[in-house]
């Protein structure tokens, strides 16, 4: 049995057929996770200035580029494991660097909510055993995870839920549009407005108090019915979700508390986003966005912190997210680890990589690989390497060894590029 | 998938009997159960129906493919999500500590596997749709998003 890092699902029941040294085929797997397993078309190549080098030359270079820097930028750790997560920490804090990953721009706020323990939130197990009412919230998961609905939530018979989907569940969905989850959700489905989540909110907290809400009463008080009878109901908050109330999460914070059986989880896309999350915050108190300064760590957006046991000060502060970094051309040099954000990012953003030197450690070439400074190739972790990866529910899954690699896991070359340093 | 009226639409509809059905309506019946071939036809050979014959063999061509059950899978369509594993009723009886419960399967008498991120069939005999007694089942295909499953 493997593990699959395709998504923060992390499957452990994977079964692979290894011929050669190359996973042939792969059991269980769903599409997304059989494609990430399989490894990439195109290896990335060790080079500086895309001209070929050897791996030891391209660390060289990297942390001769870092060293220089007067504000370097480490980002991405979304995709590698909690060991080489730590390492990235300890790097950042060793140049006084600034520290963010994906989270910034997709679920952070909603798990540094979580961890400040503002909502209750339950295991993937508890789902599939005891959750009767479902609720897939600006949230895609059967084609983001895609063996969710699978695995855990709607349709498995579980401890307390025998009949499974047929007669003990209710998936109810809401969404700017039809998705494939909503399409299984079938009548209950409650499409909204982009941006329309507030509303949707603020008319489902009336319903629930009792108040007849201003907004499509008829299926507000519909919705509102069936969650009240709810023995153990979850929310899964998607990145829409997340995106629309990120000014104003107090609002789902109170209707988290009128909804006493309820339970809230973020949809984590990145196999090991959470894990970061985790990793940072026990180090520094923050999810993301931080600088570390000396001895000083700073987090966005502007709020400073005393934590004199550790001896460092934190400062938190929304320009040390990698979208303000890049639109206010505030960084000189950038680390970018198993991430694309040429790719995920807009145009506009991006531009200003093209005018600082970027080191990009990836297994695969990808599009940010193609104009950075310094490339260095490492080992598919969950395949070629093993380690720890934090689930999206917040449980920790070994990843296992599967085929054997001469590339260095990404753990190895932060070690060894801090031993440049 | 294609309906008995749209391959009816297209049969001469002279009800001559030739092919052994009582109506050109019972043989369309029969052509899309997959108990009668186009060939048994014989009018539909002539020439004056050839662009009729051209447009039947398009229309039936998907469900060349088609299991003993008239199951076909599409697996540009699938995405392994592992819905169909899960909520088969013949997966769950014949294991309740595997696919039952949303695990990977743990023995070979489920009838859905995931296999390179695609489902495949197999073990179709013990499919409800399958044999003398058969049951019109959804069971698969309802939870499927895609479209991925289809009965023919």
């Amino acid at each position: 049995m493997a593990t699959c890092p395709g998504c923060a699902l992390l499957c452990d029941d994977i079964d692979v057929i290894v011929e050669n040294n190359r996973i042939k085929e792969t059991r269980n797997a769903c599409r997304r996770g059989a494609a990430r397993m399989k490894g990439c078309f195109n290896r990335l190549a060790p080079s500086i200035a895309q001209k070929p080098v050897d791996i030891e030359s391209a660390i060289r270079k990297a942390a001769e580029i870092l060293k220089v820097a007067k504000s370097p930028m480490l980002f991405g750790f979304s995709n590698s494991t909690c060991e080489a997560q730590v390492k990235g920490i300890q790097l950042a804090k060793k140049l006084g660097a600034i520290i963010d990953d994906t989270s910034s721009f997709c679920q952070g706020l909603l798990i540094e909510t979580i961890f400040q323990e503002k909502f209750r939130t339950c295991m993937l197990e508890d789902v599939r055993n005891k959750a009767d009412v479902l609720v897939y919230w600006g949230s895609d998961a059967q084609d983001s995870e895609p063996r969710h609905l699978s695995r855990f939530s709607y349709f498995p018979r579980g401890e307390s839920r025998q009949r499974g989907y047929e007669e003990d569940r209710i998936a109810v969905a809401i969404d700017v549009r039809e998705s494939n989850t909503a399409k299984i959700c079938k009548g209950h489905f409650y499409r909204i407005q982009p941006k329309g989540d507030r509303e949707f909110i603020l008319a489902l907290t009336d319903a629930l108090s009792g108040k007849v809400p201003a907004y499509e009463p008829k299926k507000i008080l519909e919705l509102a019915a069936i969650l009240k009878k709810a023995e153990f109901g979850v929310i899964f908050a998607g990145i829409g979700l997340t995106y629309s109330i990120k000014e104003d999460m107090e609002i789902l914070v109170a209707l988290a508390d009128k909804l006493s059986n309820f339970h809230i989880m973020p949809m984590v896309g990145h196999y090991n986003m959470r894990g970061f999350n985790e990793n940072l915050f026990k180090e520094t108190g923050f999810v993301n966005r931080v600088k570390f300064e000396g001895k000083a760590v700073q987090h966005s957006p502007a709020e400073v912190l005393d934590t004199p046991s550790r001896g460092v000060t934190l400062v938190h502060d929304d320009k040390y997210s990698i979208v303000e970094a890049l639109r206010n051309e505030s960084i000189d040099a950038l680390l970018v680890a198993g991430s694309d954000p040429l790719s995920s990012l807009p145009r506009s953003l991006v531009r200003h990589l093209a005018s600082i030197p970027v080191i990009c450690i990836d297994p695969c070439v990808t599009m940010t690989s193609k104009i950075t400074a310094v490339t260095i190739p490492c080992a598919v972790s969950g395949v070629e390497s093993g380690g720890t990866a934090v689930r999206m529910d917040g449980k920790k899954i070994e990843l296992s060894k599967i085929i054997e690699s001469d590339y260095p896991t990404d753990e190895e070359l932060l070690t060894r590029l801090m031993e440049a340093l | 998938m294609v309906t008995v009226m749209e391959l009816y639409q297209l049969l001469p509809k002279t009800n001559c009997k030739i092919c052994g059905e009582s109506t050109c309506m019972a043989f369309a019946v029969a052509l899309l159960g997959r108990k009668r071939n186009i060939s048994d036809c014989t009018p539909l050979l002539e020439g004056n129906f050839k662009k009729q014959k051209e447009k039947l063999e398009v229309l039936l061509l998907p469900s060349a493919g088609a299991e003993e059950t008239g199951m076909i899978v599409h697996p540009e369509l699938c995405t392994g999500c592992g819905n169909c594993v899960v909520a088969c009723p013949v997966d769950v009886a014949n294991d309740p500590r595997g696919a039952a419960i949303g695990c990977a399967p743990t023995n070979d008498k489920v009838i859905f596997k995931v296999v390179d991120g695609k489902v495949m069939a197999s073990n179709i005999k013990e499919c409800r749709r399958f044999g003398k007694n058969r049951v019109l089942c959804y069971a698969c295909i309802d939870p499927c998003p895609t479209g991925a499953i289809e009965f023919v």
